[in-house]
């Protein structure tokens, strides 16, 4: 048959980040594909070694709207690893908190994305209405959604206090009757089974050669996850499972995140039952002393890299991050092999790469009025709320019997 | 378990003396030749189990381009195998014959820093856009973002 090569990015409606992926067609099958990456490249490195220590914190918590903390926390650990910083035990329960819950946020709003991607959005809208339980908790916590800003070098910035600790038990438990219940979905429902299984295959081999990290390694029985393998935070403290999975396919991998958030619950639990006292922080020198550190960090779709070399000023000689999705990225060529194009947007999706969420604040101008109006969050949800009651879409009924199930 | 694979590489290695450490657990960096690179790296993937690719990093140092090249076991050991090459013929060998999956980190030293890795396979750059200018290498330290 003849070929066809169709571009596919790097602004189409079917992603949600720009990437570009030229595939080749034979009718409906896809016979190779190649993968342009860098059109959200910002010089983030570069522009770490012209800033301070204290300022990178900041900037390498921005290189991900979702696993913003990864980032800060694989930094400060690099940093703290150099300057020979104890941290205090409190500060690495802290840590591992918020890390957990940002697990359970990432794994939730790849759920509904991948629902989305299969034409089950119902499920979509069902997990995102879930996730604002953990957003909630998250908000509570640090003050934000998203770039938490916990972190600091040396410890973090903001305590857990008790009434923290009974929020965030009541939530997890809702979460968990929840996740139990998309867990039977997921592994009972027939349409999702047969759409996922045997889609977007990556062989035990396939995943180890190309280097597949996280989910999508551990979907394809790699068992390797950082919080077992080199323990940071309060990982080695913890008892949790690595969720692995034979499947090798789309469904693998949503039964692997699906396990993982489980595990999450649990070592959330964990860390509020164990929390010690004691300080959340130590004081850290504006300079670091010349030296270097490799830091790793389990971040939801795997491992993240951060290198750091100082040179005893204020500023590092140079940062290199490595992202989980660059490591995942590639292992999408093999998994598109000889498959149907219609199976791209949910092969590509269920290496979850990585996309932004950040809005939080946020500016808004009537049509007719000039004038800009700034809105709180709680604001804008009512308006939200009443701008669907206006249009006819009402779901109070449904809040209400949600309310008095949990 | 570290202590043993230092004493390994040292063993095979009588070059590696002084030039090898464990800065903590699970850290051991080695600095070698690039004369050399390709049978430490050979010896410590077959021998000692390093059989994945985290990265690869590459530094700007003055005189000399280096690279480091991040490797870890199934039990989270990281070798850090440090090699560098001159400035003003900074070429690599590729190493996708070991690890397929390291063509992107080799492209991403190309663009940035302006080194070329001989025996890649033909392919889009990464990350920089198609229109970047010859010769500007982002992350050398004379390049400064409004030159």
């Amino acid at each position: 048959m003849h070929k066809v090569i169709i571009p596919i990015g790097p602004q189409h409606p079917a992603l949600k980040e720009p990437a570009s992926f030229r595939v080749a067609l034979s009718g409906e099958k896809i016979t190779g594909l190649t993968v342009r990456l860098g059109y959200n490249h910002r010089g983030i490195e570069k522009a770490c070694e012209e800033r301070t220590y204290i300022q990178d914190v900041y900037l390498t918590e921005r290189i991900c709207g979702i696993c913003s903390h990864a980032h800060s926390s694989a930094f400060v650990q690099a940093v703290e690893e150099i300057a020979a910083l104890d941290i205090p035990k409190r500060a690495k329960y802290i840590r591992t908190l918020i890390g957990e819950l940002e697990r359970i946020h990432s794994h939730l709003l790849w759920l509904g994305v991948a629902g989305h991607e299969i034409g089950f959005d119902t499920l979509l809208m069902y997990t995102w209405r879930d996730r604002e339980i953990v957003m909630d908790i998250l908000a509570m916590i640090t003050g934000n959604r998203v770039n938490y800003g916990i972190n600091c070098i040396g410890g973090v910035r903001r305590d857990i206090t008790p009434e923290y600790i009974k929020d965030i038990f009541r939530g997890v438990k809702t979460l968990e009757e929840r996740t139990n219940y998309y867990i039977d979905i997921a592994t009972k429902e027939t349409t999702i089974i047969k759409r996922l299984s045997k889609v977007g295959m990556l062989s035990h081999d396939d995943a180890l050669k190309l280097g597949a990290v996280g989910p999508t390694g551990r979907a394809s029985g790699i068992d390797r996850d950082t919080r077992r393998d080199d323990p940071y935070a309060a990982y080695g403290e913890l008892d949790f499972k690595v969720i692995t999975d034979d499947h090798c396919d789309v469904f693998g991998r949503t039964v692997v995140r699906l396990g993982e958030l489980l595990e999450s619950y649990k070592i959330i639990r964990q860390v509020l039952k164990e929390l010690p006292e004691g300080p959340i922080a130590v004081k850290a020198p504006r300079k670091i002393p010349a030296g270097e550190a490799v830091s790793r960090y389990e971040a939801p779709r795997g491992e993240n890299m951060h290198y750091v070399k100082s040179n005893g000023s204020e500023k590092p000689e140079r940062v290199k991050v490595r992202a989980p999705t660059l490591a995942n990225l590639q292992t999408v060529s093999k998994m598109l092999e000889d498959r149907q194009l219609a199976d791209l947007p949910i092969v590509i999706a269920a290496i979850d790469p990585c996309f932004s969420c950040t809005d939080r604040l946020i500016s808004i101008k009537e049509s007719n009025d000039k004038r800009s109006k700034i809105m709180k969050w709680d604001e804008l949800r009512e308006y939200g709320i009443h701008w669907y009651q206006h249009r006819g879409v009402d779901f109070t009924k449904i809040n209400n019997k949600l309310k008095r199930r949990y | 378990m570290e202590t043993k694979m230092m004493q390994d590489l040292l063993g095979r290695f009588p070059y590696l003396n002084e030039k090898v450490r464990a800065q903590r657990d699970r850290r051991i960096y080695a600095e070698i030749d690039y004369a050399n690179f390709v049978e430490v790296f050979e010896y410590a993937i077959q021998k000692l189990n390093f059989t994945f690719l985290c990265t690869i990093t590459g530094l700007d140092e003055g005189e000399r381009i280096s690279f480091i090249y991040h490797l870890t076991t199934q039990d989270g050991i990281i070798l850090n195998l440090k090699t560098s090459v001159p400035k003003e013929k900074p070429v690599l060998k590729t190493i996708i014959g070991y690890f397929r999956g390291a063509e992107i980190y080799e492209r991403e030293l190309e663009d940035l820093l302006g080194v070329k890795v001989e025996g890649l396979p033909e392919g889009k750059r990464y990350p920089l856009p198609d229109d970047w200018p010859k010769d500007q290498y982002p992350l050398r330290k004379d390049w400064k973002p409004n030159a």
